[in-house]
């Protein structure tokens, strides 16, 4: 595979301490004032031009989120996150964009840089160098600035456009499924995102349609001192199929940064969902300065008999991840599927994993979940299934494997099993390793130098996750893993 | 000049206030030549291998080593192997989900590049793996699995030669190659070491029993015993060893 040559090519280029992504545009932008009352939540509302149910659909939230704790049980620390100083709105001041041209060269030139043709014709001459045609809609701060091949899309009748779009074209399909999924009080972060989401995307796929490209969503935090929120629905319905990944990174900061997101998705019967994330938010320096806080809810409802959802996650950034994408498993003979790799280096604290939730008959569900922790960071995967009275015949099956790279690190599994019926069928299955001083020693003598010796073993240990990414999305990751782990060796 | 010049070598576990396991161990290697090192259990013939390719957990107290004439003492594990230096172990170790193909190619390409050549073209690898596989027997689908991941110990040996036969190394260390090969693989496993016989390769072949050494003709014997070689010869030694064991050198230790 000559990706793990690139991979071990990609490692040497790069220093301990350099984030490839933390560059900043210079750009003009257009911010809420600084702090959250409902005065913010009006101004947002506003600026995207929302009808009154959805302005007060956030102020509900922001209501009871005035009420609600932030959760402690996570195996993580941080100082406290003061909520009045951040700013909950920057958009690019330019207006809204019609068409591609009409963007801020100084975007275009942002996502050029990060590799993310927003120029349908770029993408386009991708196919002929072999490359997949993906549909991207990029966020940048709290705004869509672009979304492609939309008209291709449509004609299919797949809907993929900012969801702060369809809040306005599409009411009816918004307001039936947001919040259906993750309820507007779910959790502190979620309840937080309610209240303040300005963008993210909405994608709908309708019956029996096979969405015609890969989907994706590319998020940028660009401004200082901004948390992003952003927002996703997907809805796949009666027999349809859509394959979503969505990339994230941020400038390289010394303050932390908040990305609380929430992605809801519906799968009705005999529907598939595929969504990919690689995440590679700014992890802080090496001494644990700056770094986003990620703290995420992620959910997909197999709301239909023999409907599928699967989620796969390469997490390598963000300083601290909150993050446990679920399933709940309503349909009979509803699948849910969970992959992840999670990488942890420097002072970066994870603490990942998913929820398995069997409300129907004959469902099944699969988590494999590797874990690699290296430098001083700490690596934990949470994760619970769970069987309902009426779950007859549940199955589930986990595989959790940490591997540990030097002796400063952590990896903890926490795993909860919760089963009502008797029919029910779980298998736990997990591991922890050191990468051997006999494993290294052994591809050494072969050639391999510290780095590209390591980067082999733990491109052989996460194989069974990547394996399940879109082709051209496992090589990213393959290399992101590699660069992840630089210095982490000897 | 010899090719390799072990000089003098003492050496002992790294960090241990203990004995030194190799007492001051002389070996020249030509070019061409197979040398095989035998002795009883514990008179250091696998430290000595573990010291040459560079593994860490060891302290070389006295004496020098040197290949071609450069300290291979001061060189870093992975430029040794780039130099030619290649141990074929004798517990090779697993890496679970690389493709023994992938493991070989980075391998490969690793050493190239070390040496500022060019990375094998993908027709020219593929087509040199499958050369040298069907000859050691090795199948495309052991080609697949993860490096000697679930192999037998016939497989893992076997592997170990294929890497050999692809990295083309100067000097060849055979660590008990012959442990756990029953005589129908240990055949196959000498042919594979005899095609690599050649006039600029030189293999230092460590065995506990002379019968591995009917197959792997030596042109020398060396019997090692506690942390020197204590006898050399030619290929008789090893027949003489095989008919009056190790006992008479034990007893002169007593």
């Amino acid at each position: 595979m000559p990706a793990v040559q690139e991979t071990v090519d990609q490692v040497r280029s790069i220093d301990v301490d350099q984030y490839k992504y933390g560059f900043f545009t210079e750009i003009e932008s257009e911010k809420a004032p600084k702090g959250l009352t409902e005065d913010t939540i009006r101004f947002i509302s506003a600026k995207k031009d929302e009808p009154e149910w959805m302005l007060e659909w956030r102020l509900e939230a922001f209501r009871r989120w005035q009420t609600m704790r932030e959760p402690e049980w996570a195996r993580v620390s941080y100082p406290p996150i003061a909520y009045q100083e951040l700013y909950y709105y920057s958009a690019p001041k330019r207006k809204t964009a019609l068409s591609i041209d009409d963007i801020d060269p100084e975007i275009l030139k942002t996502y050029e840089k990060l590799g993310i043709p927003l120029r349908e014709r770029d993408a386009l001459l991708g196919i002929e160098s072999g490359g997949a045609k993906v549909a991207v809609d990029a966020v940048f701060d709290s705004v869509s600035v672009a979304t492609t091949f939309k008209e291709e899309l449509a004609k299919a009748g797949v809907i993929f456009m900012p969801i702060s779009e369809a809040i306005r074209e599409y009411p009816d399909l918004v307001r039936k499924y947001l919040g259906s999924v993750v309820p507007v009080t779910d959790n502190f972060f979620a309840t937080l995102n309610s209240a303040v989401f300005s963008d993210g995307s909405f994608v709908y796929v309708p019956k029996g349609v096979r969405c015609p490209m890969e989907l994706s969503t590319y998020f940028r935090i660009n401004e200082r001192n901004t948390g992003q929120f952003e927002r996703t629905l997907i809805i796949a319905d009666e027999g349809a199929y859509v394959s979503y990944l969505e990339g994230c990174t941020a400038p390289q900061r010394d303050e932390n940064q908040l990305h609380a997101a929430v992605v809801e998705l519906v799968a009705l019967a005999d529907a598939e969902i595929k969504y990919s994330t690689v995440q590679n938010w700014y992890p802080g320096d090496s001494q644990g300065k700056g770094g986003i806080f990620n703290f995420v809810t992620k959910r997909g409802d197999c709301r239909g008999d023999r409907s599928k959802i699967s989620w796969t996650q390469v997490e390598t950034g963000s300083a601290i991840t909150w993050k446990y994408p679920s399933c709940i498993l309503r349909g009979d003979n509803s699948q849910g599927e969970f992959y992840s790799i999670a990488i942890s280096n420097g002072r970066q604290q994870v603490d990942s994993g998913t929820k398995m939730i069997h409300l129907g008959k004959n469902t099944s569900s699969r988590i494999i979940s590797k874990g690699i922790a290296a430098g001083y960071s700490d690596n934990t995967y949470r994760g619970l299934v769970s069987a309902h009275r009426k779950a007859t015949n549940a199955r589930n099956f986990t595989n959790c494997d940490s591997l540990l790279i030097g002796d400063k690190c952590g990896a903890h599994t926490v795993p909860y099993i919760e089963s009502k019926n008797s029919s029910a069928h779980f298998e736990h299955e997990a591991t922890t390793s050191k990468i051997s001083e006999d494993q290294l020693f052994y591809c050494r003598q072969r050639g391999l130098d510290p780095e590209e010796a390591t980067a082999l073993i733990v491109n052989g240990f996460v194989k069974d996750v990547l394996q399940q990414l879109p082709m051209e999305f496992a090589v990213e990751a393959q290399k992101l893993i590699a660069v992840s782990l630089e210095g982490s060796v000897g | 000049m010899a090719m390799l010049d072990i000089d003098n070598l003492h050496a002992k576990i790294d960090g241990d206030e203990g004995q030194e396991i190799l007492k001051g161990l002389s070996l020249k290697v030509n070019p061409g030549e197979v040398h095989a090192i035998m002795g009883p259990n514990g008179s250091g013939k696998s430290t000595l291998s573990y010291i040459l390719a560079g593994k860490e957990d060891y302290e070389v107290t006295d004496g020098s080593v040197t290949l071609d004439g450069e300290d291979l003492l001061e060189m870093e594990i992975d430029e040794r192997a780039a130099k030619g230096v290649f141990l074929a172990f004798q517990y090779p170790v697993e890496v679970p989900g690389v493709a023994t193909m992938t493991f070989l190619r980075s391998a490969l390409n690793a050493q190239r590049k070390k040496r500022g050549e060019a990375e094998i073209s993908t027709p020219d690898f593929l087509r040199l793996v499958r050369d040298k596989a069907a000859n050691l027997g090795i199948s495309q689908d052991m080609l697949r699995r993860g490096v000697n991941v679930g192999f037998s110990g016939g497989e893992k040996k076997r592997a170990e030669i294929l890497q050999m036969a692809i990295l083309e190394p100067k000097l060849c260390i055979l660590d008990e190659t012959d442990s756990g090969l029953d005589i129908d693989a240990l055949k196959v496993v000498s042919e594979g070491v005899n095609a690599l016989r050649s006039p600029d390769r030189a293999m230092i072949v460590i065995t506990h029993y002379q019968r591995l050494l009917n197959h792997i003709v030596p042109d020398f014997v060396h019997v090692m015993h506690k942390g020197r070689i204590v006898r050399s010869g030619g290929k008789e030694l090893a027949l003489e060893l095989e008919a009056n064991g190790y006992a008479e050198y034990q007893q002169d230790a007593a």
